[in-house]
């Protein structure tokens, strides 16, 4: 095509590298915020695929609506409740779904565009109105379209992304990732987010390269460009030269030939050259990554992220589908240990999206949500009793504030256990009970904490943001979010001290204990156990073989005495390069 | 086919609850119903198009219906009017 062959230029992007590997292929925009809808004229014969199609997405979009409004119904407070209602309800319209299905099949049109054009003119219509009140509907009905759109739009989508492509997206939530990743997808490439959103997080568990925090990607790149990603450096590359692409695919089969070297490591144990041992486990949440898992050679799971059985379902898991996930994990690993952790939503994480909470870091999370619901709990608590039979299985609750909430939990857990007693059911009574370690107020109690559960895992990339208070999800604050700052560092000391007293372990399943740049330290500060992104479990346990723990232990001193981030970053990184000179830090 | 004026009573207006209302009520009957307010013709069994009325109080819809029902329908679905939808 002649008129289309303009010469592009190459541009280069920079972002923050989320997830390591280096992906070359052409882009595929993911664009879901305002959908765009194209209009497409369908034959004949496609008019009743077209019918089913709208009725799945209905299907779906109420799914949705529901389940949001089953989850929090008291918490987002009655207005949005309703506005929830009513868009139920205009799912529900007979009439408006008629002249859909109607429209579709006589004016052969897909199925979003003539979506987007009837709720439009019910928008437009109160949009007309001088009223702040049917402003306000127009907006939901706008909403509601673009929900239904959406649904339209992921179903091609997913049937769509056949080839291999390279996700851009302004960002990603957990679900897209996930959902996208059903397909053959090289890589992603955000404008917004930080290295531990959950995306991010969730991308590199999945060893699917990826940069967050571009910019405006989404606006520089259009179907088809051709791009090169490099997760290492968080270099996004457009339309790239001859000599560029010769470049990367060097630097490419360089990085593999590093990881290749890392498999022989598989069935050694993490155990330092002066014989000290670390137990290096994994953070997974879905029971896809297990195989992965056993194949990077990991001693256990350090976390098990529940939360991703909400994504999978439209409804609440029952009791016996939670039951038949976690024996699949426990089963699996044995005789390795399973740390599950109950579900951790709010914040960030597959949040109750309409709980319209002004602050959602200091808001209704983790164990708060499960303390408020009851049933949820002891439904979860039960399911995970029941597959605690071989004796491998852990629980551990997430966003733990105070001592009263760890009581709390542990009688919710008691309850359980009588629930399951008088149903002459089996379970482990000795199931170890722990707790995360992420809130400023529970790292500083851990003497009185540690002394009633059988171990702490500390969360570092929570612990950070609230000890510095800053949002690593802002991009204008994130630079302040330093994982290597000294209070972090001696904080983590107070509570590995702690633990120690009261004769449990501690662990860290934060984003630190993968970074390969912390692991020394966290060493030498005494943490017992690393549970890391299974993607970088090689490259960990490679670390701690190669290094004595009496120089680590050295180096721990060292970084409790600095004063600023800077100071202790130069100690690492000097501390890496002098021992660790074969492994290539390429970031 | 009943033909009828009313008068919408109540203070908010014919915002979401009542629009909601008034469709599940006349959703009960057979008959069709339209309602009418300047020039625009909406069917009565469809939630999107009541709430698209922007009927406040005072305002003044004419109601029509028309089937084998018509009677009980208009009965019951006046009566939601003269009540001010009970608000």
């Amino acid at each position: 095509m002649p008129d289309k062959q303009h010469i592009k230029n190459e541009i280069v992007l920079r972002g923050i590298p989320a997830s390591h590997g280096i992906s070359i292929g052409q882009a595929y925009l993911f664009l879901k915020d305002t959908p765009v809808v194209e209009e497409r004229i369908i034959q004949p014969k496609e008019i009743e695929f077209e019918q089913e199609r709208f009725s799945r997405s209905l299907d779906k979009s109420s799914k949705e609506l529901n389940k949001i409004l089953l989850f929090a119904q008291e918490k987002i407070g009655e207005a949005k409740a309703k506005v929830l209602d009513a868009q139920i309800m205009v799912l529900e319209d007979p009439v408006l779904i008629g002249s859909i299905k109607k429209r579709i099949t006589s004016e052969k049109r897909n199925a979003e565009f003539i979506v987007s054009d009837e709720i439009g003119k019910y928008a437009a219509l109160m949009l007309k109105a001088e009223d702040e009140y049917m402003h306000e509907r127009a907006h939901d009905m706008e909403d509601l379209k673009n929900r239904i759109i959406r649904n339209l739009l992921q179903e091609r989508l997913i049937s769509k992304l056949e080839g291999s492509v390279i996700v851009v997206a302004h960002t990603l939530t957990p679900a897209d990732t996930m959902i996208l990743s059903r397909n053959h997808v090289l890589g992603y490439a955000t404008d917004r987010g930080g290295i531990t959103s959950h995306a991010a997080l969730f991308s590199r568990s999945l060893k699917i390269p990826a940069i967050v925090g571009l910019g405006d990607v989404s606006r520089s790149v259009i179907n088809g460009d051709l791009l090169i990603l490099d997760g290492y450096s968080g270099t996004l590359i457009v339309n790239p030269t001859d000599e560029r692409m010769k470049h990367y695919e060097k630097k490419r089969e360089r990085m593999n030939k590093f990881e290749q070297q890392l498999t022989n490591l598989k069935d050694l144990p993490a155990e330092t050259i002066d014989g000290h041992r670390v137990e290096l486990s994994a953070n997974i949440e879905l029971l896809d990554e297990l195989d992965y898992v056993v194949v990077q050679g990991s001693q256990g799971i350090g976390l098990y992220r529940t939360e991703s059985l909400l994504l999978n379902s439209d409804d609440f898991p029952s009791e016996e589908e939670q039951y038949q996930e976690y024996k699949k994990v426990t089963d699996r690993v044995h005789p390795h240990r399973v740390i599950l952790r109950t579900f951790d939503i709010g914040g960030d994480k597959i949040a109750p999206a309409t709980a319209d909470e002004s602050n959602p870091f200091l808001g209704w999370r983790g164990i708060r949500i499960s303390l408020d619901r009851p049933d949820i709990f002891l439904n979860q608590l039960r399911a995970m009793l029941r597959a605690s039979v071989r004796k491998n299985l852990s629980i551990m609750f997430p966003m733990v504030a105070t001592l009263e909430e760890v009581r709390m939990a542990k009688r919710y857990v008691r309850k359980a256990k009588a629930e399951l007693r008088s149903q002459g059911v089996k379970f482990n009574d000795k199931t170890p009970i722990g707790v995360m370690i992420e809130v400023p107020s529970a790292a500083l109690m851990i003497s009185q904490i540690a002394a009633e559960v059988d171990f702490v895992s500390i969360g570092t990339n929570d612990l950070t943001q609230y000890l510095l208070a800053v949002d690593r999800g802002n991009t204008l604050v994130s630079k302040l979010y330093r994982q290597f700052d000294p209070s972090v560092v001696n904080t983590l000391k107070h509570v590995i001290n702690g633990a120690h007293k009261q004769g449990i372990w501690a662990g860290i399943c934060g984003e630190m204990g993968g970074n390969p740049l912390a692991v020394p330290l966290l060493i030498g500060l005494g943490i017992d156990e690393l549970s890391v992104v299974p993607a970088v479990l090689p490259e960990i346990k490679k670390i701690i073989r190669s290094l004595n723990y009496s120089l680590m232990k050295e180096l721990a001193v060292q970084a409790m005495g600095a004063s600023t981030s800077d100071e202790v970053e130069r100690m690492m990184s000097k501390f890496f390069k002098k021992h660790l000179p074969e492994i290539p830090l390429d970031n | 086919m009943i033909e009828q004026e009313v008068i919408i009573k109540n203070r908010a207006g014919m915002h979401t609850r009542p629009a909601a209302v008034l469709v599940k009520t006349a959703a009960k009957f057979k008959s069709d119903f339209y309602i009418y307010k300047d020039g625009m013709e909406i069917n009565g069994k469809s939630i999107i198009g009541v709430m698209t009325l922007a009927a406040e109080q005072g305002s003044k819809l004419i109601l029509r219906f028309d089937g084998a029902d018509e009677q009980d329908a208009a009965n019951e679905v006046i009566d939601l009017f003269s009540r001010g939808f009970d608000e």
